[in-house]
């Protein structure tokens, strides 16, 4: 059937503003719009972080919020305790606790883990409160509409959507591909 | 009756139609005048819940509400069928079914296949009911909603009133 269609391309660069490991000048970017909730996203992260550690200093992982409340009731507060974490310099170990915690992401378990890392409990228990961080992750979720993201998750390698396999080594071969062609 | 072969594309009239939204209430695309309207045909309810793209259209009714647009999915699944999914989901836009004559609508718009189902097909129509953009994707992607934000933006009248919240 034909149609128009582009194949999407991410609007907004990864950039100082997103929540980032790895070096900055790293010629791969991978980028991630994830949801907390979505149990895909839970499923994923082992693999990912076993492709950061192949990739070593060679790839930069970026994440971004992309909460569904529709299906997911506490993406959307996850994702703002994911960000208040972040103000306190903690926003990896929060995005790793809620990854292996979905089963219980209500505000008061976000609270409680806020404490686990050893941050200012009260601070992210106020900030959910008054949802300091929505605009944040709204920023984010537009920006991923904008580029396409109609699930999660979804990923971003320097700035193209792949749509390839989520196996460990079809994402490791997109990877040094990538590396290649920015060489 | 002759089908189109392909999706109707931006400049034709927006055929018209009268199918259920709800067991006791159906939707008539021509009592929509005057506003735009954002058509998502959609292969079947109840695929898988983190890849859904109706999930986030309902996600972005604010943003749609700034142009006043009307949003609603289409599929040939039955009125019950919707009426579960979108309790399940939580969807707050009507999901309309083109079940009797069996997909009767999506082959008008030209986006019916051979599957028995509509493909993923999204249309803007303006409010006099002409179609200003049409995307179809490939099977298995999803297209999401950031085409028809970006045609909407562009559609003439069709002026954004106030930032969503």
């Amino acid at each position: 059937m034909s149609g128009t269609y582009t194949e999407p391309t991410l609007t907004v660069p990864v950039n100082d503003d997103d929540w980032t490991i790895g070096p900055a000048d790293a010629r791969v970017t991978f980028l991630e719009y994830g949801d907390f909730e979505c149990p895909h996203c839970g499923h994923m992260e082992p693999i990912l972080r076993e492709l950061r550690r192949m990739a070593g200093d060679g790839m930069r992982f970026a994440w971004r919020q992309f909460p569904l409340t529709s299906s997911h009731p506490y993406a959307e507060i996850a994702a703002e305790a994911s960000e208040a974490a972040g103000a306190q310099g903690a926003f990896w170990p929060m995005h790793d606790t809620l990854l292996a915690n979905q089963q219980a992401l209500a505000p008061e378990d976000l609270v409680a883990y806020a404490g686990q890392l050893g941050l200012d409990a009260r601070a992210v228990a106020t900030a959910l409160a008054e949802h300091t961080y929505e605009p944040n992750v709204r920023e984010d979720f537009m920006s991923g509409v904008r580029s396409g993201v109609s699930g999660t998750p979804t990923f971003f390698i320097n700035g193209a959507r792949y749509d390839g396999d989520y196996e460990l080594d079809a994402l490791a071969r997109a990877v040094q591909r990538a590396a290649r062609a920015a060489r | 009756m002759s089908y189109p072969n392909k999706p109707l594309p931006p400049g034709t009239p927006a055929p018209d139609f009268t199918l259920h939204s709800t067991p006791d209430q159906s939707v008539s695309l021509h009592e929509l005048r005057g506003r735009p309207v954002v058509l998502i045909f959609y292969p079947a309810d109840w695929s898988p819940v983190c890849s859904d793209e109706l999930a986030v259209f309902n996600q972005l009714l604010p943003e749609f509400e700034r142009y006043n647009a009307e949003v609603m999915g289409i599929s040939v699944d039955g009125i019950w069928s919707h009426t579960a999914f979108a309790d399940d989901r939580n969807y707050q836009f009507p999901l309309l079914s083109d079940f009797e004559p069996k997909g009767e609508v999506a082959k008008e718009y030209g986006v019916y296949r051979q599957e028995g189902t509509a493909a993923r097909a999204n249309f803007l129509i303006d409010p006099e009911g002409t179609i200003v953009w049409n995307e179809v994707s490939p099977v298995g992607i999803n297209p999401g909603a950031g085409g028809v934000l970006d045609a909407l933006e562009k559609l003439e009248g069709a002026k954004a009133k106030e930032p969503a919240r």
